[in-house]
């Protein structure tokens, strides 16, 4: 018996030029923040852009980004919903508010099944919000996605990169390609993270400051462009060598 | 009684193509497009990987819980189905979905009747929502296993090398 849905993959993202997986190795580096900025930094920079959560089991990109409704359509397959300028996929679309508790079978499925089905179309960018670690999400998107590259968030915490270095050494042994490594919520001057970014062989491309003030513009994408955080994000991303668009 | 019936059948599938041409009902009906899709996909691989000049016959089976519209999934299929087959006779069988609870170990089968369109609906894009909707009758845990009846798959493909 075999699952057709995957042999469709390919075709659903022959038009997407650059597929970045946002990931960490833990939880709460700031991930679905990042992620959710750089889409909207790239759409202001006139780029045909598509954002999909793909962190199931804890969503937040929809409150990030202020969407009460963004139900996708349904055409021949599912068509994103058009929200500031991107394209967007997330599972609350269909789970609600309600808790979605799955095993990692079922988080596989629910990736391919998404995968297969969604009609993303031209774009120069798909940013996908990863689930933390090094699991089912993860290993998925290598398996299924040719050309994925992953962009990795970390904090200056030593705790935070040990799960990354965890990530990055998966990563090279798959032969994934990495954007490189970005340092999120940095209080002080501190070379621990670019230092070990370095002996392991990937690029540093940069630190973003702990803005406390992004918190208060959760759900108002104006004023969290408006952040330093965001501004500070804009500056890495315009040195990012991404696919020709 | 066979011409009748394939008269309905006829008028049936026309006003299937209506339906997707015209894009009047959106949603349910929408999604076999994309599962034909990748039905036909996975077909043309096979029948390249085994080499086979011509596909006769294809088998499919459709899990419950998504609950797929067989009529409109058999017309999308005919309509996308490429030379190499077209003359293949596609067969889509449904299958029951029981579940079964991780926690207590309660086995009961799905019931479309005791949701609501919405939740429906979402289980019908996503069949993993169902542990959104759906708890164990017996000790309402959301801890349960899918035993058969998910998805789309292809059971067998038959042609001529």
């Amino acid at each position: 018996m075999l699952d057709p849905r995957e042999a469709i993959i390919d075709k659903r993202l022959e038009k997407v030029k650059n597929v970045i997986a946002v990931s960490s190795g833990k939880g709460g580096v700031g991930k679905s923040l990042f992620a959710s900025t750089l889409a909207l930094t790239l759409a202001r920079k006139n780029f045909k852009v598509g954002l999909f959560d793909l962190d199931f089991t804890s969503p937040s990109t929809h409150l990030i980004l202020g969407l009460k409704d963004a139900k996708p359509k349904e055409e021949k397959g599912i068509i994103p919903a058009h929200v500031h300028g991107l394209k967007y996929v997330s599972i609350v679309a269909y789970s609600k508010e309600k808790p979605l508790p799955l095993r990692g079978a079922d988080v596989s499925n629910a990736i391919i099944e998404l995968l297969a089905t969604t009609i993303w179309g031209d774009l120069d960018f798909l940013i996908i919000d990863m689930p933390p670690g090094i699991s089912d999400a993860t290993l998925d998107l290598i398996r299924l996605v040719k050309g994925i590259k992953f962009l990795v968030v970390t904090t200056p915490s030593p705790l935070a990169f040990e799960t990354v270095k965890k990530l990055l050494g998966l990563l090279r042994e798959l032969k994934v390609p990495v954007v490189g490594v970005v340092e999120n919520m940095k209080i002080r001057k501190d070379a621990f993270v670019s230092r070990n970014v370095a002996d392991a062989g990937f690029s540093s491309l940069g630190d973003l400051p702990f803005d406390p003030k992004v918190e208060e513009t959760l759900g108002n994408v104006d004023a969290l462009l408006e952040t330093d955080f965001a501004k500070k994000l804009a500056e890495i991303v315009s040195k990012i060598p991404f696919n020709p668009t | 009684m066979l011409k009748n019936f394939s008269f309905h059948l006829k008028a049936f599938k026309g006003l299937c193509y209506n339906i997707l041409k015209c894009g009047f009902v959106e949603g349910f009906s929408m999604h076999e497009w994309a599962l034909a899709e990748a039905i036909i996909s996975s077909v043309s691989q096979i029948a390249e990987n085994e080499g086979l000049k011509e596909v006769v016959e294809v088998k499919i089976k459709v899990g419950e819980l998504q609950q797929v519209e067989i009529d409109i999934l058999e017309f999308a299929l005919s309509e996308l189905k490429m030379a190499k087959f077209k003359n293949a006779k596609f067969t889509v069988e449904t299958v029951k979905a029981e579940l079964q609870c991780r926690a207590c170990g309660q086995k009961w089968s799905f019931s479309r009747n005791k949701l609501d369109i919405e939740s429906a609906e979402a289980i019908h894009f996503v069949p993993e929502t169902v542990h959104a909707y759906i708890k164990c009758p017996k000790c309402g845990s959301p801890d349960f296993e899918i035993l058969q009846g998910r998805g789309v798959w292809i059971e067998s493909v038959r042609g001529v090398k």
